[in-house]
């Protein structure tokens, strides 16, 4: 569904990502681990097209999409919860979840999926007329995908999505992320907890100083510890 | 009381206009980071707009009043496309030289090609009645300018609050990245931004208008100034900051009027400035501003 082929990604003189390939299959949830600086979330940020590619291609559904606005590949299916969740803090509960579906034109499915992920995330009920920005870490998480996933996206791209949150947290939203996964979603999600990511993950890619290091199974990174304490730190 | 009436009317109504001007430099500020000094110049090029109608044999005030409106609109979505979008993602000294060169060049059309002095338009000089209502006179004009200020201001909220282009520019003038994540086009939220702001320019320019008389080429800029203290007053990029900035600022004008004696009525905006510096003292961030640590500005 999602292939990167050579990607590079620079700031100026400095080069974030170099030379990344990696895919994604319909139905599948690879993670992308490695550790702070590694060049994962510039890579997020060049799927999504907020950030140019310098080189290389990425194709979404076998359409290059390289050159496609960031505003465009979500209206082809590709969504992005971005690093530190980015919910509108000035924006109530509600209008952030009214905003996720800004692309789609069916009022009344998005009503359903409103009221679907108010049911599954009862917190977001309670704190519906209230800023974003009140909200506990954890519960922006929650708001962030759920928001994400109100454009009903073929694809979703996860950014860290443990970031700063107490590990019970980071537990039950990774069930929520293997539960989306059942229900046939393709997930990319970059992580640097290796052992939540390679739960529900198929496959496993490992970045480090912005090159791709390791591919494959998850349960190679699992049983050789030496492998993930080389590249993740953990 | 009559005295007091009038006045209180007046401050109203200046302040109401105050208001309008400076929504529309806060809107643009809000999502763009932009002053957009030209913002004067919308009202101008409203203005004139209604003066060739009238050359070309418009009679309708009705009509004249939407063609304002709609020019001043029309006019800074134009000014957008030609003048700001080319320099968006520069820095933010080049986007205000920008502004700056948009408003003299505008000026200077004007003079070159109609005159640099006053130009009778008398369309709208109907508006411009006294209501007698008892024993006071009402000037029917700041009425309506204090009625159409606040039933725009309504609407602006409303559209803010309840359409999806109004929660994307909300959102938009914290992070405007992760908006276009949603799906919303950059060009789509800060063209609409400055459709607002023409549009309010357009309304002020229609009572303007109606008080004058007559356009000048350099009729808007100094309203702009006052717009933009009001802004800094309210704290710069807070919209209903823009608003309450306005009317304090109306209300601090003719309050002094009415206090100082005759004598230093010369000095009114000396002294305006003087109690806005000691605003700024004790709340450096204006009145509903927030406070941005500059320190650890996010990218």
């Amino acid at each position: 569904m999602l292939t990167i082929e050579g990607l590079r990604v620079s700031y100026g003189a400095i080069t974030a990502v170099r030379d990344v390939s990696l895919s994604v299959g319909e139905g599948e949830l690879v993670a992308l681990l490695g550790p702070n600086g590694a060049g994962k979330t510039s890579t997020i940020a060049a799927v999504s097209g907020l950030v140019p590619a310098q080189a290389g291609r990425i194709l979404f559904n076998g359409e290059d999409v390289t050159r496609v606005q960031a505003e465009d590949r979500i209206r082809r299916g590709l969504t992005v919860t971005p690093e530190g969740r980015r919910v509108f803090a000035n924006l109530t509960v509600g209008e952030n979840l009214r905003l996720g579906a800004a692309i789609r034109r069916d009022p009344r499915g998005v009503a359903d999926d409103l009221e679907r992920f108010l049911e599954l995330f009862p917190v977001l009920r309670e704190r519906y007329a209230q800023p974003a920005g009140t909200l506990s870490g954890g519960e922006q998480q929650m708001l962030a995908i759920s928001r994400s996933l109100m454009s009903r996206p073929k694809m979703l791209l996860l950014d860290e999505p443990s970031l700063g949150l107490a590990p019970q947290i980071v537990a039950r939203i990774f069930d929520f992320i293997g539960g989306l996964k059942r229900e046939g979603l393709t997930l990319l999600v970059v992580e640097q907890n290796a052992e939540q990511a390679l739960r529900f993950a198929d496959r496993a890619y490992v970045m480090s100083s912005g090159t791709l290091r390791y591919s494959g199974p998850p349960g190679d990174l699992l049983d050789d510890h030496g492998l993930l304490k080389l590249y993740i730190g953990g | 009381m009559d005295y007091f009436l009038q006045q209180l009317l007046n401050a109203l109504a200046f302040g109401a206009e105050y208001s309008l001007v400076a929504l529309g430099l806060a809107v643009v500020f809000s999502i763009m980071g932009l002053v957009n000094f030209a913002h004067g110049e919308i009202i101008a090029v409203s203005a004139y707009t209604v003066l060739f109608a009238v050359a070309l044999g418009l009679q309708s005030p009705l009509l004249a009043i939407l063609l304002a409106v709609v020019a001043a609109g029309v006019v800074a979505i134009a000014f957008e496309r030609v003048a700001f979008r080319p320099v968006r993602n520069a820095p933010v000294t080049t986007g205000l030289l920008t502004a700056f060169g948009v408003s003299i060049v505008v000026q200077n059309l004007f003079v070159l090609f109609v005159s640099p002095k006053p130009q009778a338009v008398s369309i709208l000089n109907g508006i411009n009645q006294i209501w007698f209502v008892g024993p006071l006179a009402i000037s029917a004009l700041q009425v309506m300018e204090l009625v159409v200020a606040a039933v725009t201001i309504v609407a602006l909220v409303l559209f803010l609050n309840k359409s999806t282009l109004g929660l994307a520019m909300r959102a938009a003038s914290r992070d405007f990245a992760t908006v276009r994540l949603m799906g919303v086009k950059a060009n789509r939220v800060i063209a609409a931004a400055f459709a607002i702001s023409g549009t309010l320019a357009g309304i002020a320019a229609v009572f303007i208008i109606a008080r004058r008389g007559s356009v000048t080429p350099d009729m808007g800029f100094s309203l702009v100034l006052k717009a933009f203290v009001a802004c800094v007053i309210g704290g710069f990029g807070s919209l209903a900051g823009a608003a309450a900035g306005g009317m304090l600022l109306g209300f601090i004008e003719v309050g002094l009027l009415v206090a100082l004696p005759q004598e230093y009525g010369g000095l009114r905006d000396t002294f305006t400035y003087l109690l806005i510096i000691a605003l700024l003292v004790y709340r450096p961030e204006g009145l509903l501003g927030r406070k941005v640590e500059l320190g650890d500005k996010e990218i």
